[in-house]
């Protein structure tokens, strides 16, 4: 077993120095460059090349990879070219929004979506399961950024129901513990703040929920089927089980299996969902920092650190996958 | 009433009771001012972008002058609403007649928001730090004093100019003298360029500003240029909250000038053009900047002020003479004749847009009247070809679609227009789009691969030279042609005149000789940049020059 973990650490390794290589010189070769963007239109032939000097691209890219991973094996991830500030700090400062966003997204799609989908095959072939249908295929083909300037046109300007973007009133006050705004406004009995932070989470969290909402809808009702022509569940009712019984202990629990499995593949593709309904709502978290990174002037740390992060998740994550089949499945071990 | 309500009814399901209170009470404040004018309240503008840092001397882009300027001043200013010179923090200036030696007499009683004294040791503090400043990273980010002044006491790479500057001396509180050597058409509106702001010295040395220290490819500032700037403007620097994307400027009470009419000012970081206008819209945001052409009219009518600043800025077409038969004059002057600029500035230009006859405005000094005018005639364009042997011509056209820029608010429709145009009269063109920091600059300005291409220019301060010096002072590859001597020998002569008449007269025969002679590129036309601000804001004076102050800008409710 040991030698499995080893193994697998090894190629990790060997993964995340190929794949770091791989974005860095890639990013390195896209048009445009964070030389224009930091010199903007007063670009001269002598600016540009003082600045390209001073930043180190005028060197051979395998020195510029040299020195970048000198660095990243310390931990340092350089700072954001925009900026000046480290990019620890500036994924730090985004990610809390982004997982905010994600989990109220999450809440709504679970939270109407197993409901629904249950309601949806108990009264099959009904209005309701008719409804349901329609309204999870329009939910997983209608584009995410489309739907998201939908809602916000007619929320926000129409009927003024919500704000148009942000994750604060502008010159709200609130004090940032967490960086999650509603938590923190719990937190620090700022209530009228963390209210606020809810009310600019609905209108992102609702665009976001949509795709994951119709997936859980659909898989609970087609889980709920299947279970309700199970042996168990005519049993339960031959020996005269109480409705509420049936239902929560022998249908929902059983059918609900394929449906953790669901939530849990579709959390990770909130993510990329995020980086559209950021961008919409300017809501200031990891969606909008690599949208920003990259047409805002190539800024290559920035977007290096995250994809290898995620990158590195990815793998982190595969690898525990594999580990735990190895410990399951005992022929896995042996191959 | 609808948002309330719902604010309340979320507030309820997430905190309970407590939080509606908490919620009604932040409304009932919002809802508190009376309808008349009034001093104080929080004015709230748009940004488009992240400001890099807010030490001057750092910084070159308009995201990062807008807080700059509302904290900072300058030696020489320009009269509101204008690109005219007036006092700023220097009352009256001269200099010697052969313009190397200036003599700023300074303000009185002026103090920085650390309660420093403004004087003229503050003043040669800040030139001496410009001038001396250490490292290749802090040398390569002063790209307007690069431009100003050339080079520094010691250049730390082998690209920098000669230095321009000598030194200045103290003579007493109030008189700053500031010797160069050499006398540069660019003085004394440079002086008024936001980079060369003045800043406490205290403040500069207790916060370690001139380490720009290098972390790979990347510049770290100094907590002066990140969280403590401190200058003598009429706001002072509250924070930058970079989690709600928020500057927040306070008003300076003991400002020397107007003083600020409201409490506080917000920037507030809205990267998404249509988001800045549905906020505008909503009532969260007091101003934008820039809005598209085809918005004007629309926010216009729904009660916004639309405010047209007048135009200092050019777009011109340019051609590169790297194509042999963009060599021959008489093939450029014929795609001259072959556009119809008046109809593109109906068409397509923003309002009170005006066609472009030469590369400067005409509130700029050297404008000539009687250069030679290129009226639209597809005739004469058409014969000139014929005469120059480039029937059937085709040229490959560059334009950036995915920008916006106040003299370009749409460089796909302009391009457009003027493709037609070209085609009308037998030229073939091929439309290159390529994205503005993704090949356009790249391959314009670099590489040269275009014959044709859009490109402008917004005037820094009334300058001939920082016009027309600009495109044309030298060879660049934009233009193809090295070897123009006759026009850069022209241009530097016109620079080098310090005389004001002598030196209108060389501006003015430089005009008429690029339209005449030389021809490097077509003007097209001179687009006035709006700014837009809900119809309860007052007093704001916008600058043709895009810098404005907001002292004088108040909102009422």
């Amino acid at each position: 077993m040991l030698r499995v973990i080893v193994r697998r650490l090894l190629q990790l390794v060997v993964t995340l120095i190929a794949l770091s290589a791989l974005i860095f010189i890639w990013l390195r070769n896209l048009p445009g460059g964070p030389v224009e963007a930091l010199l903007g239109e007063r670009a001269t032939p002598e600016r540009r090349a003082l600045l390209i000097k001073a930043l180190g691209y005028d060197q051979p890219i395998l020195v510029q990879y040299g020195k970048f991973m000198q660095r990243v094996v310390t931990g340092d991830f350089g700072n954001s070219i925009r900026s000046g500030d480290p990019v620890t700090e500036v994924l730090s400062r985004a990610f809390p929004a982004t997982i905010e966003l994600a989990v109220a997204a999450m809440i709504i799609a679970v939270g109407l979506g197993v409901p629904l989908g249950y309601l949806a095959a108990r009264w099959r072939g009904r209005s309701l399961d008719n409804l349901t249908i329609a309204g999870t295929l329009l939910g997983i083909s209608i584009p995410i950024f489309f739907l998201g300037y939908l809602l916000k046109d007619f929320f926000t300007q129409n009927i003024h129901w919500f704000p148009p973007s942000g994750r604060l009133t502008t010159g709200l006050d609130n004090t940032d513990v967490t960086g999650f705004f509603v938590l923190d406004g719990l937190l620090t009995r700022e209530f009228d703040a963390s209210a606020d932070a809810l009310w600019h989470l609905i209108l992102p969290a609702i665009t976001l929920a949509t795709i994951p909402l119709a997936v859980i809808v659909r898989i609970t009702r087609a889980s709920v089927l299947d279970v309700l022509n199970e042996d168990y569940v005519r049993t339960a009712e031959a020996k005269g089980l109480r409705n509420r019984t049936i239902r929560g202990r022998h249908i929902l629990r059983n059918a609900l299996l394929p449906v953790v499995t669901t939530i849990g593949l579709q959390t990770g593709a909130l993510l990329s969902g995020a980086v559209l309904t950021e961008k919409v709502y300017n809501w200031g978290g990891i969606g909008t920092l690599i949208t920003d990174s990259i047409s805002g002037g190539r800024d290559y740390p920035v977007l290096q650190a995250i994809i290898l992060l995620a990158a590195l998740v990815f793998v982190v994550v595969n690898l525990l996958v594999d580990l735990s089949y190895a410990f399951i499945d005992p022929r896995v071990r042996v191959r | 009433m609808q948002v309330r309500r719902l604010k309340t009814a979320v507030a309820l399901a997430a905190v309970a009771a407590l939080a509606v209170g908490a919620a009604g009470c932040a409304e009932s404040e919002r809802d508190g001012d009376s309808g008349e004018a009034k001093t104080g309240g929080t004015f709230i503008f748009a940004g488009a972008g992240d400001p890099k840092n807010f030490d001057p001397i750092f910084n070159d882009d308009g995201e990062s002058f807008r807080p700059v300027r509302q904290m900072f001043d300058t030696l020489v200013s320009h009269k509101p609403g204008t690109a005219e010179l007036q006092g700023g923090l220097a009352e009256t200036w001269e200099h010697d007649p052969e313009g190397k030696v200036w003599t700023f007499k300074l303000r009185q009683g002026v103090k920085f928001h650390d309660g420093t004294p403004f004087n003229a040791a503050a003043v040669c503090f800040n030139f001496d730090r410009w001038y001396n400043m250490k490292g290749a990273a802090a040398q390569s980010q002063m790209i307007y004093y690069m431009d100003v002044f050339g080079g520094f006491a010691k250049n730390e790479n082998p690209d920098a100019g000669k230095p321009i500057y000598n030194k200045c001396e103290a003579k007493d509180d109030g008189t700053a003298i500031v010797t160069l050597n050499q006398y540069k058409g660019a003085f004394p509106g440079a002086f008024a360029l936001t980079s060369l702001s003045i800043a406490s010295p205290e403040a500069l040395k207790k916060f370690d500003a001139d380490t720009v220290k290098q972390n790979g490819d990347s510049f770290e500032y100094s907590a002066f240029a990140t969280t403590n700037p401190v200058g003598t403007g009429p706001f002072t620097f509250g924070g930058w909250d970079k989690a709600k994307n928020e500057i927040t400027l306070n008003r300076n009470a003991d400002y020397f000038g107007e003083k600020a009419k409201v409490d506080k000012m917000i920037i507030k970081i809205i990267k998404d053009e249509s988001t800045r206008k549905q906020e505008l819209k909503a009532g969260t945001v007091q101003g934008i900047d820039f809005p598209a052409p085809a918005d004007r009219k629309a926010l216009e009518g729904e009660g916004f002020q639309v405010i047209n600043r007048p135009a200092f800025n050019i777009l011109y077409l340019g051609l590169n003479q790297k194509n042999p038969k963009l060599k021959d004059l008489r093939v450029r002057q014929a795609i001259a004749y072959a556009l119809n600029r008046q109809q593109l500035v109906q068409t397509k230009g923003p309002g009170g847009a005006k066609v472009a006859d030469q590369f400067m405005p005409d509130t700029v000094l050297g404008y000539a009247p009687d250069v030679q005018k290129y009226e639209y005639n597809p005739e004469k364009a058409k014969q000139l070809l014929k005469d120059a042997g480039a029937e059937g011509l085709t040229l490959n056209f560059y334009y950036p679609p995915d920008v916006s820029r106040p003299y370009m608010p749409n460089p796909q429709e302009i391009f457009t227009v003027l493709a037609n145009d070209l085609q009308a009269v037998g030229i073939k063109v091929n439309g290159v789009p390529r994205p503005w920091n993704g090949g356009f600059k790249d391959d314009v300005q670099q590489f040269g691969k275009h014959d044709l291409h859009i490109l402008g220019w917004t005037g820094d301060y009334n300058d001939p030279g920082n016009f027309v010096g600009t495109f044309f002072g030298r060879g660049k590859v934009e233009f193809g042609d090295q070897s123009m001597t006759e026009m850069f020998d022209a241009i530097a002569k016109a620079d080098g005149t310090v005389d004001d008449a002598g030196k209108k007269a060389a501006w003015e025969q430089v005009n008429r000789d690029i339209a005449a002679k030389w021809l490097p590129a077509v003007p097209v036309w001179h687009a006035p940049p709006a700014i837009v601000v809900t119809k309860d804001v007052k007093g704001l004076v916008a600058s043709p020059l895009t810098d404005e102050r907001f002292n004088t800008v108040s909102v009422t409710k």
